[in-house]
């Protein structure tokens, strides 16, 4: 097939367009094809295009939220909000709008486990958080085994965390 | 700006690196959605943490109230690439930090509270990252910032959380463009987690042939990750690039020259050039610049008269001239190009 435009080089590019329900075919070279607008790559897409289709895509959890008025007690916003524009609006939105949030993320970034940087201060505190939750099951064990003297060491250490913990805070 | 006045490393097809940082302040709402005085303080709060006492970089760095600043004036900064246009948005809230090399930014409430951004010229990833992290940890000694065990860095679209990190690189296509590879290039690394925009970022045109990449993902992948999977894609694009411009060398023959150096003649003798038509005439001088075509014209001076030739540089640099032509900047346009290249 030749390109419909020049008539000389072969159609390589092939579209089909459907307005209203009018279906229009489009055999062209490329050459051609980049001289058209039809096959311009580079229209602004905007973010919040983005989000409404990727929240309109059948996720049933959603139809529930449109109902239920989903907001963030730390800051105010409406989850109906965050759909129109795609911003939250705070940091602790995220644990607000948790369930809903997880499935648009795990879509648009490589799963929801950050592997990156850590920062130093709150990473330090990251890992007295992870430390004294590492201490607390271990202490439930040590009750459970009955070993008493082994909790009580257990309880101070993370009594001794807990206190650093609350002091950079 | 470092990468305007320098050539750097690959510097025939990669114009600049750039990484950025989004970051955020636990305690405070995001921008789009703070009042005046929450955030005065937030420009406050990170201002002290580069400028304060403590701060081991207090002297290598100057701060701006956008409000400051008259709308031409913020839109200079926009060109030079030290600010984004979002940041001028709203210039009431927004503040720049900039370091004496124009080389680092620090933009206070863009959309998050903190947009850190590292420029070099050439292919020079890993500097500007480096540069970056270390501005970074600064900043973070000072402020308490949104950090997530599981999402990371907490920012207020959820397509920049995890690491936050935007990794670009600015590159003069040309030849894969004359050449028709372009198009399926894009849609090559669309398909692998890149995305390609214009020379000024996000919704902006390809003009000129430039066209930046950067990552798309943010969140489960290392900042080492995403860098190295640009740089592997840039190399790939950059060895192309360079075959393409072999090709047409060696096809194009004298009629390629003859392309070039009428590209050269009308932009050092026309009187009006338009924005889209001097960036064509450019890319094609560069081209014939970097191909050893053209001589006694530097690539270096190339891209210094591409950001000068942008309408805030133009009406700031021009204004008593530019008054007694009715304002036309295509007028003003070409004398510039004119003067700096003494013809």
């Amino acid at each position: 097939m030749l390109c419909q435009e020049c008539q000389k080089r072969p159609a390589t590019v092939h579209m089909t367009k459907i307005i209203n329900n009018k279906k229009t075919e489009l055999h062209l070279c490329e050459e051609c094809a980049e001289k058209r607008n039809d096959f311009n790559w580079f229209t602004p897409f905007s973010i919040n295009d983005l989000f409404n289709s990727l929240m309109d895509t059948g996720i049933p959890s959603m139809a529930i939220d449109r109902k239920s008025n989903l907001y963030c007690n730390s800051c105010g916003m409406d989850y109906s909000q965050f759909k129109k524009t795609g911003r939250l609006g705070c940091p602790m939105c995220y644990k607000a709008f948790n369930n809903q949030l997880l499935p648009i993320i795990r879509r648009i970034q490589k799963g929801t486990q950050h592997i990156g940087k850590i920062p130093k201060k709150a990473g330090s505190e990251l890992n007295v958080y992870r430390e004294i939750q590492k201490l607390k099951a271990q202490l439930k064990k040590a009750v459970e085994r009955e070993a008493f003297e082994e909790a009580a060491e257990l309880r101070d250490r993370i009594r001794e965390l807990e206190k650093r913990q609350s002091q950079e805070n | 700006m470092r990468w305007i006045r320098e050539e750097g490393p690959l510097g025939d097809v990669v114009l600049s690196s750039r990484i950025r940082f989004a970051r955020n302040l636990a305690d405070s709402p995001f921008p789009p959605n703070m009042n005046e005085a929450i955030a005065d303080a937030v420009v406050q709060r990170v201002r002290a943490s580069i400028l304060g006492d403590a701060s081991p970089v207090k002297d290598d760095y100057q701060f701006f109230a956008m409000k400051d600043f008259s709308p031409r004036d913020r839109q200079i900064m926009v060109e030079k690439h030290l600010a984004s246009p979002d940041l001028m948005e709203h210039p009431e809230r927004a503040a720049l930090l900039v370091d004496k090399s124009e080389q680092i930014s620090i933009m206070i409430n863009e959309e998050d509270h903190i947009r850190m951004q590292c420029i070099c010229p050439g292919y020079q990833l890993d500097e500007a990252w480096h540069s970056l992290d270390n501005i970074d940890d600064i900043i973070e000694s000072q402020l308490p910032y949104s950090f997530d065990e599981n999402l990371g860095y907490l920012t207020c679209c959820p397509t920049n959380v995890g690491t936050g990190m935007r990794a670009s690189i600015m590159m003069h296509l040309p030849g894969l463009v004359i050449t028709g590879n372009m198009n399926s290039i894009i849609q090559a690394i669309s398909k692998i987690g890149l995305t390609v925009r214009g020379l000024y970022g996000e919704g902006s045109e390809a003009i000129g042939n430039i066209y930046q990449i950067s990552n798309q993902i943010t969140l489960g992948v290392s900042e080492e990750e995403i860098i190295s999977n640009l740089k592997a894609i840039a190399q790939q694009i950059i060895e192309k690039e360079r075959m393409a411009r072999e090709a047409l060398v060696q096809n194009g023959g004298i009629k390629f020259k003859d392309n070039i150096w009428r590209a050269l003649g009308t932009l050092t003798h026309a009187q009006i050039i338009d924005m889209r038509e001097f960036m064509t005439l450019i890319s094609k001088v560069r081209l014939g610049v970097d191909m050893g075509i053209i001589e006694g014209v530097s690539s270096k001076q190339l891209t210094e008269i591409m950001i000068l030739g942008q309408p805030a540089h133009l009406s700031k640099y021009y204004q008593e001239e530019l008054a007694s032509i009715s304002g036309d900047l295509d007028i003003i346009r070409a004398k510039m190009i004119k003067e700096k290249l003494n013809v």
